[in-house]
């Protein structure tokens, strides 16, 4: 086992308690813009961070490559990097393989070592597997994160990446020279986490394919969120809340076909005294959606925020414990925790105001597909897995799907 | 090696005298410099101060209490403006973030903007003027003690918890310039907990919006004597027509007890 | 020899100089404690140290006391076990108590601390900000299913929400205690408690008195082996309907309610002749296997119109794989009934010795129904000693839906767990049917009462919840990370799926 991995387990039997700032931006018309706004974005922030943990995701950043999955790795060390890909080759065709580009930060110590690839599954190896291309790559990722001691996927969704790390946001944004990339879609993240973890794996943002989430907050319902999640086959070992979210859209989205509206205000759901006053239907969806997903309401402060290919949506707790601020400059839809972040951005935007809690704020990229991922068909494990890449986790998702 | 991006520096903002008014340019400035600069500037005898390019810098004004200072902020200020100020006023042009006026003694905030969440936090005495609209739990918890009553005036619309626990001062909202006119000119919980102080609102409240503690009634002419220098100085200060904002009944809501959970408790 | 060995277990001590020989003393007490003769004389064997006389004595002359005569130390012979066996040595008989095992077993709640929150998030104020108890009993599906409205949103598609639950307005509801062991004004008490709280009273196995029709919406109606007073109306009188399989304090004991209680009222109630030992079969004699449990909870959703059918068990040794048994038979709830549970009347061995604790049931139950996936397909129930609002607290975080309280409420009565409710004496007026006992309790009286320990519980709960930083109930329940254990060994913390205190 190397250095890399066995600080997962460091986080892992303890609820991670911490504090935190985010910051999304999202341009409808699907124009790119420079990775530097949100490192803008984030750095107005950085008091709400101390320093552990920084990161960001980006969407349309290899137009490149558009059709490819673009893996971003961590290693520990070489032999990670070699067992790695050797396991890539196996599945897919790599048709770019390469160091990440990143500079020298003052700040920035011990970084992994740094890859990504932009692969495609081999001719006929779908049809062979009888998997969709996406089950493929959420399997792919799952083993990389089980077997291969030292080797973390950091993201491995189409035209997209994760870049995180620790260290402050600007930092991580600058050793990564997020300038030289273009997206219409970024998300940001400043950590405070309030003990020590020291493991790159561990800053936000979380993804699995194109899915990537950002969380500030403390979630006072955490145990018992675990354990519905648990009920149907996920495994919480981070003690992350962030975790849990992730798990909850997936569980709510793509294995119960909620749409995303609705899943929001399961999560953040609407009080009694709300849902009695509304119409008829509305109030029998809301009752059911309450009494159905109690366990799975997040409560306690949070603001969260959960990119996709798509656009971004931002959501806050039922009774707005924790700050967010949106805005929208033409076609740009901005949200962060602090209104300093979105005038870094955009010094007038058009209009900027406080949502409502419980209240998501959607961006949607045109021409982009809604997030839904129905050709997924995975366990539950096994999006535990490819998301944490636990051992425990992984030993039994790996087992399953032998 | 190229500069790593910055949101703040930390640096000393630069400054320049016009007439008696000392001018800091906070762009990109870490709010302790900017703050430290405002308080070396405060001591050097400098009444009138004016923040350009300021945007998110914290506790600008923070426990000052020279009563004839003026501080002018142009941009959008940061958490806990006016936190523990006596005396001093603040302007600002823009939006205010969260927390303005938290535990404030004395002196007056007047923001021509938005501003944020938990706005006027155990407030003890001093003024706060908004022109539209503010977040979450403003006014929560303002307490009054003889002399000390402080007052808030929002010209926009409230979300809930206007008024939470609120035991002394006034409350006065007004839902004139909001961004949400569809919505109610406040959200739910309005004076939960009150048990002090009065709160008016302009036009109409739901019974659904008040907590359980508050007693709901239209402004008589003697509330209306009461309130009418408040709008006056708060129309003076940011410019608005008196005449308009009096076109509207007001209404008045009290706490129905001193003690609302009197009864609450069973004494062992 | 003398008729008996046993001595008397308290002292009834008047201080005559302040009595005011009025006889108040004489009238209330239910066991002929006392003769008159010019001043009260007790006679102490009878005495059950209820505090009827005691509470009611003008003078305040009158005091209990613990028989102070030794007996020879012996830790394994305690004077109660001598007592027992002189008992039975005398009659032969099989020993017969009342209320909850009182025994000096662990209580498991009493070594559960509930956490706070503190800085890294924040706890809620209970009383200004919303602080949701409202529950729903009953099964809901693992998911919602909603279809596009048309207009841009979404509504539910047909069969794709909850229904047929039961709203609660916190999490308390009342235990069954039937008429007959408990009198006419007791149940008519509950039942406007009941309604007053938004909650649900249960009529036990004794049938629904035409009093309570006015507030069926908020009664459960029970189904016992005796099926006193069960008919169509009756099924579809209720709220919900309850199979009583087992009760805590008597697991796998029928019930016998001497015909000396069935008077007129009692006889119309459970419909059998007055003066007839009313006698609840030990099991049902339609359920002898889990199949058998099944079809009888769809005989009564059908005769009830798809009423929720819920099921109450003792908490016994593999309480987990019944109620899973359970809910996969179609029951809308398990009703868990923990070894302290209390009863009207059993025999004191089954009582002391038999069960689980509530605590370790619901922890089991709860964990069980998860692994399987089925725990959204029924609510829990829990009962068997709810004795605060902490462990009202404590349950939910273990995973009940809801507690029931029966003790609780008939304390709040004026019961002083005397354990002596199978007499049929109750002073207090609560375990009785004779009339000049009976209306020591006016319903009114007896329904603010419960309803004041409701609220001030219900109360009590906001205040954990906000100390905890969440605002609804939901929140709580099941989340155990929310508790700690201290002086518990290592194996039942892991049964229970709590760290000790400093994890």
């Amino acid at each position: 086992m190397s250095a890399t991995r066995p600080r997962y387990a460091e986080e892992a039997p303890f609820k991670i308690h911490g504090g935190c700032g985010l910051a999304g931006i999202c341009d409808e018309s699907g124009k790119p813009m420079s990775g530097e706004q949100i490192i803008l974005a984030m750095a107005v922030q950085r008091d709400r961070g101390n320093g552990l943990g920084g990161g960001f995701a980006g969407y349309g950043i290899y137009p490149e490559f558009p059709d490819h999955f673009a893996f971003h790795l961590m290693y520990h060390d070489e032999q990670a990097r070699e067992e790695t890909e050797a396991l890539l080759a196996e599945h897919c065709i790599v048709d770019l393989a390469e160091p990440m580009p990143t500079r020298p930060v003052k700040g920035i110590s011990d970084a992994p070592l740094l890859y990504r690839y932009f692969l495609k599954p081999l001719p006929g190896e779908l049809e062979r597997l009888e998997m969709s291309e996406e089950d493929l790559v959420v399997r792919l990722v799952m083993t990389i994160n089980a077997t291969v001691d030292g080797a973390f996927v950091a993201s491995s969704g189409k035209n997209m990446g994760v870049f995180k790390g620790v260290g402050f946001p600007e930092e991580i944004g600058h050793f990564y020279r997020l300038e030289e990339y273009e997206g219409h879609t970024w998300t940001g993240h400043n950590r405070f986490p309030t003990n020590t973890p020291g493991w790159w794996g561990g800053a936000h943002p979380f993804a699995l394919l194109d899915w990537t989430i950002v969380h500030n907050g403390e979630i006072s319902s955490y145990g018992i969120n675990s354990r519905y999640l648990e009920q149907f086959g996920y495994k919480c070992t981070l003690g992350t809340d962030t975790e849990v979210a992730a798990y909850l859209f997936d569980l709510m989205l793509r294995r119960h076909g909620l749409p995303l509206e609705l899943a929001c205000k399961a999560l953040a759901a609407p009080l009694w005294t709300e849902i009695d006053r509304m119409p008829e239907g509305e109030r029998e969806l809301m009752r059911s959606l309450r009494a159905v997903y109690g366990p799975a309401m997040l409560n306690g402060p949070f603001a969260i925020i959960l990119g996709f290919n798509g656009g971004m949506v931002a959501l806050n707790d039922r009774i707005k414990l924790r700050p967010l601020v949106a805005a929208r400059a033409g076609s740009v839809v901005i949200v962060a925790s602090e209104e300093a972040a979105i005038r870094a951005v955009a010094s007038e935007p058009d209009a900027v105001w406080m949502p409502k809690a419980g209240e998501p704020t959607v961006a949607r990229v045109a021409g982009m597909p809604w997030p839904i991922h129905g050709d997924l068909h995975l366990s539950p494990a096994e999006v535990s897995c490819a998301v944490l890449g636990t051992e425990d986790v992984c030993d039994e998702a790996v087992e399953v799907s032998a | 090696m190229q500069q790593v991006i910055e949101g703040y520096r930390q640096v000393a903002p630069a400054m320049r005298a016009e007439g008696d008014t000392v001018v800091l340019d906070a762009n990109g400035v870490y709010y302790q410099q900017l703050n430290e600069a405002i308080r070396s500037a405060v001591s050097a005898g400098a009444r009138n101060i004016r923040i350009e390019n300021a945007n998110g810098q914290r506790y600008i004004g923070a426990g000052l209490r020279a009563r004839d200072l003026r501080i002018e902020v142009h941009g959008t200020a940061g958490n806990d403006l006016a936190s523990f100020m006596d005396g001093p006023t603040v302007e600002v042009f823009g939006n205010a973030q969260d927390g303005v006026g938290n535990t404030m003694a004395s002196g007056k905030v007047v923001v021509h903007g938005d501003a944020g969440d938990v706005l006027g936090y155990g407030m003890r005495g001093g003024r706060v003027y908004v022109r539209g609209d503010v977040g979450y739990r403003v006014g929560i918890h303002m307490k009054a003690y003889e002399s000390l009553v402080p007052v808030v005036v929002c010209g926009g619309k409230a979300r809930d918890f206007f008024g939470e626990y609120m035991a002394g001062g006034v409350l006065v909202l007004l839902g004139m310039n909001t961004q949400f006119p569809g919505d109610p000119i406040a959200g739910s919980f309005l004076g939960t907990g009150m048990h002090g102080g009065v709160i008016y609102v302009r036009g109409d409240v739901e019974p659904w919006q008040c907590g359980k503690e508050v007693g709901v009634a239209e402004a008589s002419d003697a509330d209306m004597a009461e309130l009418r220098p408040i709008l006056e100085d708060y129309c003076a200060a940011l410019g608005l027509d008196l005449d308009e904002v009096l076109a509207q009944p007001f209404t008045r809501i009290v706490p129905v007890s001193h003690r609302p959970y009197g009864k609450l408790y069973a004494y062992l | 020899m003398p008729a008996t060995f046993i001595q008397p277990e308290f002292r009834v001590k008047i201080d005559y100089d302040k009595c005011h020989k009025c006889g108040r003393c004489v009238q209330q007490c239910g066991w002929g404690v006392y003769d008159f003769n010019e001043r009260p004389i007790p006679h102490d064997e009878k005495c059950r140290a209820c505090h009827r006389c005691v509470t009611f004595c003008p003078a305040r002359c009158i005091t209990i006391e613990r028989n102070p005569l030794a007996y020879r130390d012996n830790e394994n012979w305690s004077a109660p076990l001598r007592k027992a066996v002189w008992k039975q040595a005398e009659t032969g008989g099989v020993l017969l108590t009342s209320m909850g095992n009182p025994q000096p077993y662990p209580r498991i709640f009493d070594h559960l601390l509930l956490d706070a929150c503190q800085v890294t998030n924040p706890s809620i104020d209970p009383l200004r900000e919303p602080m949701e108890l409202r529950t729903y009993l009953g099964r809901k599906p693992d998911a919602v299913t909603v279809e596009p409205d048309g207009q841009g949103g979404f509504r539910l598609a047909e069969g794709g929400g909850v229904s047929r639950n039961i709203e609660l307005a916190t999490p308390i509801i009342f235990s069954p205690m039937s008429y007959g062991s408990v009198s006419l004004n007791v149940h008519k008490s509950l039942a406007m408690a009941a309604e007053r709280c938004g909650i649900l009273m249960n009529t036990g196995e004794g049938g629904l008195h035409e009093d309570l029709y006015p507030y069926q919406d908020h009664v459960i109606v029970q189904v016992a082996s005796g099926r006193f007073g069960v008919g169509p109306e009756y099924l579809q009188r209720g709220a919900a309907i309850e199979i009583k399989i087992g009760q805590g304090a008597k697991p796998g004991i029928g019930g016998h309610l001497p015909g000396e209680k069935i008077n007129k009222e009692v006889s119309s109630t459970r419909m059998i002749p007055q003066g007839t030992d009313a006698i609840s079969p030990a099991p049902h004699h339609d359920i002898y296997s889990i199949e058998d449990l099944r079809q009888l909870i769809y005989a009564l959703k059908e005769a009830s119109g798809y009423k929720p059918v819920g099921v109450k068990i003792a908490a016994v040794h593999n309480v987990g794989a019944i109620a899973s048994g359970i809910v996969r038979a179609g029951a809308d709830y398990v009703y868990l009934d923990g070894f302290r549970g209390g009863t009207g009347a059993a025999p004191a061995v089954i009582r002391d010795h038999v069960g689980i604790p509530i605590e370790i049931a619901i922890a089991v139950v709860d964990q069980r129904l998860r692994d399987e996936g089925i725990r959204n397909q029924a609510s829990i129930v829990a009962a068997g000693s709810i004795r605060s609002s902490a462990d009202v607290a404590k349950a939910i975080a273990l995973g009940a839906d809801v507690v029931a309280i029966g003790t609780a409420a008939l304390v709040a009565l004026g019961c002083h767990v005397c354990q002596s409710c199978h007499t049929g004496s109750c002073s207090w007026g609560i375990t009785t049917q004779k009339p000049e006992l009976t209306r020591r309790i006016d319903p009114e009286w007896g329904a603010e009462r419960v309803s004041n320990l409701v609220h001030a519980w219900s109360h009590e709960l906001q205040e954990i919840l906000g100390a905890l930083g969440v605002n609804a109930i939901e929140s709580l329940r099941g989340s155990r990370e929310r508790l700690r254990s201290i002086g518990l060994d290592e194996q039942t913390n892991r049964i229970l799926g709590v760290k000790p205190a400093g994890m």
